[in-house]
C-alpha cells in the first residue's frame, strides 16, 4: 500500500496525550494511512482517532529526548503529543505533515472508508434537480430545466441541469454564459411562491474597459421580470471593486443596457481576505492572557464579525426587495461561487420555512453550494491554522453558517435544527469520512465517481439514530419570513466554534438537557391526557344512549 | 402641580430612531408624577415615564417640523419628541427639569405613591425581608460572633446600622478603637459567614494610618477576625482599590494596613477603578448603545473604549478571589476601598453570589441588595448596583441553570432602584431611613415583586440541580464577558421581538402543570412529578426590524 512509504515509524509506545477538558492519557500512538490513533490499555479512556485530514499544521518541540508534538486541528482543536524518543518523534512528525497533506483527492478517506451502519437511503439520490423542478413547476411554467451544460462545457462549475426562464433557448444561453465570468449565466435560485418573484445568481458580466454588452444576456435576466416591473441586480462587491474588476475583463450591468434594473452595491469581502480574519479571530480566541482591551481590539481586527454582519444585511436586502418590494432580484459578485452564495442561500433561510428543516437545510446546501459550484476542496483545504502562503483557502462556508447561527439564535423555535448541526456541517466540510464535500463542482464529483466509490455525508446524518442529536426541541415550525436583527450588538462570536476547545461547556450542555427535559415530559403528559380525553369520550358516546330514554 | 405649566400637548411626535416610519403621532401629557404619551392610533397606546426615572431632558433647535426634545432615564431607556410649538417644547422642558429633580426627600414618588394597601398589609409587607432573620440563616456561631451594642443609637458610626456583628473575642474598648481609626468609623463588620469552612467575609473602610500611624486596637480587631476562623493563620485584606490610588490616600493620613503592624495578614489589591471612573465607562458605554447606525468596528471599538466590561470583569475577579479564599482556602477576609462603600458592597455581593446558593433565588437576591445597598450607599449617581446585577447577569451566562430568577428580574430591580416608587432605596443608610419614618409613609417593593415571581422565574433552575448546589466558579477570561443587550441596547429591543427560548420553556412549563392538574382530576398522575413543565402550542412570531436600504 502507498501510504507504507509515508509512515517511518507506525508506532511508538509510553505517548502522552494532552487534549482540552480530558484527563491526560498515557498509551501507544498508531499512524494508519488516514488516522492517528491514541490507544491505551486502562479500561475508562477515550481513544484519540484523528483523520490526518483535520491536521492543519503541527509544531515540535524537543526538551532532551523528549520530544512534542502540538497538532492543529481544522475543527480548531489543539492538542499535544509527548513522545520519548527524538527520532520517533521526528519521524511521527514528518509522517503526520505528509498524510494531512496528501495531494491526490482519491487518496482521501472517504476511498477507503466503508460504513458501519446499512445505507438505508443513499443520500447521493436525495437532492437531484430533477426533484427540485418538479415542485417549482407545481408552482409556476414560467421555467425549464435546460440540458444545455450536459457536458459541463458551456459553465464547468455548473451542474447539467439548469432552470432558466422557459423562454430563452440553449443558443441564447450559450451566449449569455460566454458573457458571463466562468460561463456562470444567470440561473434560477429561488422561486418565492408566496408573490411569484425569483431570486437568480450569476458571475460579474464581462463588460470589460471598453463595455461590452450581451443582448442574450439582457434578454435572459429581463425575461424573469413581469411587465412593468423593476428589478434589483444586487453586486456583493463595492462599486469601486466592481469598477477595478473591469481592468480584468469583468464588471457589472451599465444601467443603459439593463433599464429595468436597479443596481445596488454592497461590501462582502472577498475570500482571500476572509482567511486572513478567521486566522486572526482564532489566534485571538486561543489566547487566555488577553487583557479586555486587548481581546475587543483583536476580536474587531479579526474583521470576523463585520463580515458575518456585512453577508446578513446583504442577504436581509435580497429578502426584502422580494418579499416587501415585491420585486426580482439578480445576484452576484465576481466568480459567483462564494459571496455570491451566501447571500442566495441565506435570503432563502430568511424567505422560505422549508430550508429551516433539516432535509430543508440539506437541499439547501447540495443546491446552493454543492452543486452550484462552491470550490469546497479548495477553500476548506486549510483552516485557521494555515502557516503557509494561503493559496484559494477561505471560510466561505463556515462565514454561511456562522450566519445561519445568528439567525438561529434569534428564532431558536424556527428552526427544526439545532447548533450542534451546524457544527457538524463546518467539520465534515474540512475533514470527514464522507464525500459529500469532496471536489470543487459536480463536474469533479462526477469524474471522482464519489457517488459509487464513497459513502453521502446525508445517508449518515439522516438515520434516526444520528438525527436525534441535531433536532431542536424547541422547534414549531413557522410559515413567516423571519427577518434578523443586524445590529452589532444582536450579532455574537459563535462561541460553539472558535470556543469550544477553550471553555468546559457543562453547564451549558446541562441547561441544553434540562430545556430537553422540560419538552419531553410535557409531551408524555399531554400524550397521557390525549388518551384520556378519548377514553372519556368513548365512555360518553357508549353512555350516550342509555341517557336517553 | 405647580411645576407644571402646559399639562396636555397635542400633535407631539414620539420618533423611533430605528425605523422612522414606524415614529407614531399623538398627545403628551404631564401628571404630577408622570410624563404620559398617548397614540392617536385606534388601539391609543400609552406610553408612561416616571419623572423620578428621568436622567435628562435635552432640547434641540427648533426645525421647520418642530421641536425635538429628548428624554433619557436613568434606566437606559430614550424618547425622542418632536413637539410642535417651540413654547410648548420650552414648557415641558422646563417642568420636566424640575419635576425630575425633586429638592426634598418629600418630593419623592414613594411620599405619594398609594398602591391601595391597607396599613396592617404594609408593615407586614415591610417586614418581609429582615436581616436579623438572614443572619440566623447564615448559621453564625454564637460562640465565635455576636452581635455589639457599641452601635446603639448609630453612636460609633451613623452610616453603619445599629446592629453590628463583631467577633465575640473583641472587647468593646477594641471596637471602639478600632472604629476611631478607620475613615467614618466604618470599623471592620461581619458580612458573611461561610458555613463550609467557618472563614468569613468582614468590611470596613480604610484605615488611617497615613505613613507611620497604627491603632494596637485596630491591630487586635484583625486578630480577632481571623482567630474567629479556628482552623485558619491568617487572613487577607483585600483593598479593592487599584494599589496606586490606595498609596495616594496615604497622603491624606489614610491608606491601607502595614503588614509588619498587623500580624497574619495578607494584603492584596484588587484594583476596580473609583465610582468617577465607573460613572465615565458607563456613559460611554450608553453612548455606544445609542449610536444611530453602527458598524460592527462602530460597536466593537466603542465598546472597548468605555472600559465597561473590563470594570466589570475586575468585579467578578475581586468576587471570585474572596469565594476562593472562604471556600477553597477556607481563609477569612476584610474587604475594603475608600470609605467602604461601593466597591467594597460590590465585591462582598459578589463573592455572597458565587458562595451561597442562596443568593441565587428570586428572595435572595432580594436580600443581598438591601443587604449591601442600604449600608451606607451614598445615593448619588452611581453605577455600583448596575455593576452587581451585571455581575450576576453574566454569571447567568455562564450558568444558566443556577439562578432562580430571569434576566428581566434584575432589569426591574434595575428600575426600580432608580425609580423611587417603593421607599427600599430612599435614604442613605439605616440612620437617616428611620429618621424619614420609611415604613410608615412609603411602600415596600419586595412583596410586590414576590406576588409576581411567576414572570421573573428561570425555567432551568431546579432546587436539585449541580449548578445550584455549593460554589460557583465562572471563568473570567476576557472573552466570556458579553455586552448586556437586555440593559444597555433597549432601543433596538424595542422594535425586535425575539423569541426567547426562557419565555417559550416558561410556557410549555405552565401547560405541563395544566396537564397535570387535568391528570389528577382523573387521578392519573404520572409517578415523575420532580418538576412541573410542558410545550405550548404558541406561535411566537417574530418580525424584526432590518435596515432598510
Amino acid at each position: 500500500m502507498e501510504f507504507a512509504e509515508l509512515i517511518k515509524t507506525p508506532r511508538v509506545d509510553g505517548v502522552v496525550l494532552h487534549r482540552p477538558f480530558m484527563p491526560t492519557v498515557e498509551g501507544t500512538l498508531c499512524l494508519t494511512g488516514h488516522h492517528l490513533i491514541l490507544s491505551s490499555r486502562q479500561d475508562n479512556t477515550e481513544e484519540l482517532w484523528l483523520l490526518h485530514a483535520n491536521i492543519d499544521s503541527i509544531e515540535k518541540r524537543f526538551v532532551g529526548s523528549l520530544g512534542t508534538i502540538i497538532v492543529k486541528c481544522k475543527d480548531l482543536r489543539v492538542i499535544q503529543l509527548d513522545i520519548p524518543g527524538m527520532e520517533e518523534c521526528l519521524n511521527i512528525a514528518s509522517s503526520i505533515e505528509a498524510l494531512s497533506t496528501l495531494d491526490s483527492v482519491s487518496l482521501m478517506y472517504p476511498f477507503f472508508y466503508r460504513p458501519l451502519f446499512e445505507v438505508i437511503e443513499d443520500g447521493w439520490q436525495l437532492f437531484v434537480p430533477e426533484e427540485a423542478f418538479k415542485d417549482l413547476e407545481s408552482m409556476t411554467d414560467e421555467w425549464r430545466l435546460s440540458e444545455v451544460n450536459k457536458d459541463f462545457s458551456v459553465c464547468p462549475s455548473y451542474p447539467s441541469l439548469l432552470t432558466v426562464p422557459k423562454d430563452i433557448d440553449d443558443e441564447s444561453l450559450c451566449k449569455a454564459a460566454s458573457f458571463r465570468h466562468g460561463g456562470r449565466f444567470p440561473v434560477l435560485s429561488y422561486y418565492h411562491k408566496k408573490n411569484g418573484m425569483v431570486m437568480m445568481r450569476a458571475a460579474q458580466p464581462l463588460t470589460g474597459t471598453n463595455g461590452r454588452r450581451c443582448k442574450e444576456d439582457e434578454k435572459l435576466i429581463n425575461a424573469t421580470l413581469c411587465a412593468g416591473k423593476r428589478g434589483y441586480i444586487i453586486d456583493t462587491r463595492t462599486i469601486a471593486v466592481a469598477q477595478q474588476a473591469k481592468a480584468r475583463g469583468g464588471g457589472f450591468e451599465q444601467e443603459a443596457n439593463y433599464p429595468q434594473w436597479r443596481r445596488i452595491h454592497k461590501a462582502i469581502e472577498r475570500s482571500n481576505v476572509l482567511q486572513e480574519g478567521l486566522i486572526k479571530l482564532v489566534e485571538a480566541c486561543n489566547d487566555q492572557s488577553h487583557s479586555m482591551d486587548r481581546w475587543l481590539s483583536k476580536l474587531e481586527a479579526s474583521n470576523w464579525q463585520s463580515n458575518v454582519k456585512e453577508i446578513l444585511t446583504t442577504a436581509c436586502l435580497a429578502a426584502q426587495c422580494i418579499d416587501r418590494e415585491g420585486a426580482s432580484v439578480l445576484v452576484h459578485g465576481t466568480e459567483g461561487t462564494d459571496s455570491t452564495l451566501q447571500v442566495t442561500s441565506l435570503a432563502q433561510i430568511i424567505l422560505d420555512p422549508a430550508c429551516r428543516t433539516i432535509r430543508g437545510f440539506e437541499a439547501l446546501i447540495e443546491r446552493e453550494w454543492l452543486q452550484a459550484g462552491h470550490p469546497f476542496q479548495q477553500r476548506c483545504a486549510q483552516s485557521a491554522y494555515s502557516n503557509g502562503k494561503p493559496r484559494s483557502e477561505a471560510p466561505v462556508f463556515l462565514l454561511f453558517l456562522d450566519c445561519v447561527w445568528q439567525i438561529l439564535r434569534q428564532f431558536p423555535c424556527s428552526f427544526q435544527f439545532n447548533e450542534n448541526f451546524l457544527i457538524m456541517l463546518f467539520e465534515h466540510a474540512y475533514a470527514s469520512q464522507f464525500g459529500t464535500f469532496l471536489g470543487n463542482s459536480v463536474a469533479e464529483r462526477l469524474k471522482l465517481l464519489l457517488s459509487q466509490k464513497t459513502v453521502s455525508l446525508w445517508s449518515w446524518v439522516n438515520r434516526p439514530q444520528e438525527l436525534e442529536r441535531f433536532l431542536n426541541p424547541l422547534y414549531e415550525p413557522n410559515n413567516l419570513v423571519i427577518w434578523p436583527s443586524v445590529a452589532p450588538q444582536s450579532l455574537l462570536l459563535w462561541e460553539g466554534v472558535f470556543l469550544r476547545w477553550n471553555r468546559s461547556t457543562k453547564c451549558l450542555d446541562e441547561a441544553y438537557q434540562e430545556m430537553v427535559h422540560i419538552i419531553e415530559y410535557n409531551k408524555e403528559l399531554q400524550n397521557k391526557v390525549n388518551s384520556l380525553r378519548r377514553q372519556l369520550a368513548q365512555l360518553e358516546t357508549e353512555d350516550g344512549p342509555l341517557q336517553t330514554p | 402641580m405647580e411645576h407644571i405649566r402646559t399639562p396636555k400637548v397635542e400633535n407631539v411626535h414620539m420618533i423611533d430612531r430605528l425605523t422612522p416610519r414606524k415614529s407614531t403621532v399623538g398627545t403628551l401629557y404631564l401628571s404630577s408624577t408622570h410624563t404620559i404619551f398617548v397614540e392617536n392610533s385606534e388601539a391609543r397606546k400609552e406610553t408612561w415615564v416616571l419623572h423620578s426615572l428621568v436622567y435628562n431632558v435635552e432640547r434641540f433647535p427648533t426645525n421647520p417640523s418642530g421641536s425635538p426634545l429628548i428624554i433619557r432615564c436613568k434606566n437606559f431607556h430614550v424618547y425622542r419628541l418632536l413637539i410642535p410649538q417651540e413654547r410648548d417644547c420650552l414648557d415641558v422642558l422646563a417642568s420636566l427639569t424640575r419635576l425630575s429633580r425633586p429638592e426634598c426627600y418629600g418630593e419623592l414618588f414613594c411620599f405619594s405613591f398609594n398602591p391601595n394597601l391597607d396599613k396592617e398589609l404594609r408593615e407586614k409587607a415591610w417586614g418581609f425581608i429582615d436581616l436579623k432573620a438572614e443572619f440566623n440563616r447564615m448559621g453564625i456561631p454564637s460562640n465565635l460572633w455576636h452581635v455589639t451594642a457599641a452601635n446603639h443609637e448609630y453612636r460609633l458610626c451613623d452610616t453603619y446600622p445599629s446592629e453590628l456583628f463583631v467577633p465575640k473575642s473583641a472587647f468593646p474598648a477594641v471596637i471602639v478603637g478600632s472604629a476611631k481609626f478607620r475613615s467614618r468609623g466604618r470599623l471592620p463588620v461581619l458580612s458573611y459567614f461561610h458555613r463550609d469552612t467557618s472563614a468569613s467575609i468582614c468590611r470596613s473602610s480604610q484605615p488611617l494610618s497615613g505613613f507611620s500611624a497604627r491603632s494596637s486596637d485596630d491591630e487586635q480587631m484583625l486578630q480577632a477576625i481571623m482567630k474567629s476562623n479556628p482552623i485558619s493563620e491568617f487572613m487577607y485584606v483585600v483593598d479593592t482599590r487599584p494599589k496606586l490610588n490606595a498609596m495616594a490616600n496615604r497622603a491624606a493620613g489614610k491608606g491601607y494596613e502595614n503588614e509588619d503592624h498587623y500580624t497574619n495578614i495578607k494584603l492584596q489589591f484588587i484594583g476596580i477603578e473609583n465610582i468617577h471612573v465607573m460613572r465615565n465607562s458607563q456613559q460611554k458605554l450608553i453612548d455606544v448603545g445609542e449610536l444611530a447606525a453602527p458598524s460592527m468596528s462602530d460597536f466593537l471599538w466603542g465598546l472597548e473604549n468605555s472600559g465597561w466590561l473590563k470594570h466589570i470583569k475586575a468585579v467578578l475577579d475581586a468576587g471570585v478571589f474572596i469565594a476562593k479564599a472562604v471556600a477553597e482556602d477556607g481563609v477569612s477576609v476584610l474587604v475594603h476601598c475608600s470609605d467602604g462603600w461601593d466597591r467594597t458592597a460590590q465585591a462582598c455581593s459578589v463573592a455572597s453570589v458565587l458562595l451561597d446558593p442562596y443568593y441565587r433565588t428570586i428572595k435572595g437576591l432580594m436580600v443581598i441588595i438591601m443587604y449591601a445597598h442600604l449600608d451606607g450607599d451614598p445615593k448619588e449617581v452611581s453605577p455600583v448596583m448596575d455593576q452587581f446585577l451585571e455581575c450576576v447577569w453574566q454569571l447567568m451566562q455562564q450558568f444558566p441553570c443556577a439562578f432562580e430568577f430571569n434576566e428581566r428580574f434584575l432589569i426591574q430591580l434595575h428600575t426600580h432602584i432608580y425609580s423611587c416608587q417603593y421607599g427600599n432605596f430612599i435614604g442613605n443608610c439605616q440612620k437617616e431611613r428611620r429618621d424619614l419614618r420609611l415604613q410608615e409613609r412609603t411602600h415596600s417593593l419586595w412583596p410586590h415583586l414576590w406576588e409576581n415571581r411567576a414572570e421573573y422565574t428561570n425555567p432551568l433552575y431546579r432546587t436539585d440541580h449541580s449548578q445550584t448546589q455549593g460554589v460557583l466558579k465562572p471563568l473570567t477570561t476576557a472573552y466570556c464577558f458579553k455586552f448586556w443587550k437586555g440593559m444597555y441596547g433597549r432601543a433596538e429591543k424595542s422594535v425586535a421581538s425575539h423569541q426567547s427560548p426562557a419565555d417559550c420553556l416558561n410556557a410549555v412549563r405552565e401547560e405541563s402543570q395544566q396537564l397535570e392538574e387535568e391528570l389528577s382530576a382523573h387521578q392519573e398522575v404520572p409517578r415523575e412529578t420532580d418538576a412541573g413543565q410542558g410545550i405550548h402550542t404558541h406561535a411566537y412570531i417574530s418580525h424584526m426590524y432590518h435596515q432598510a436600504f
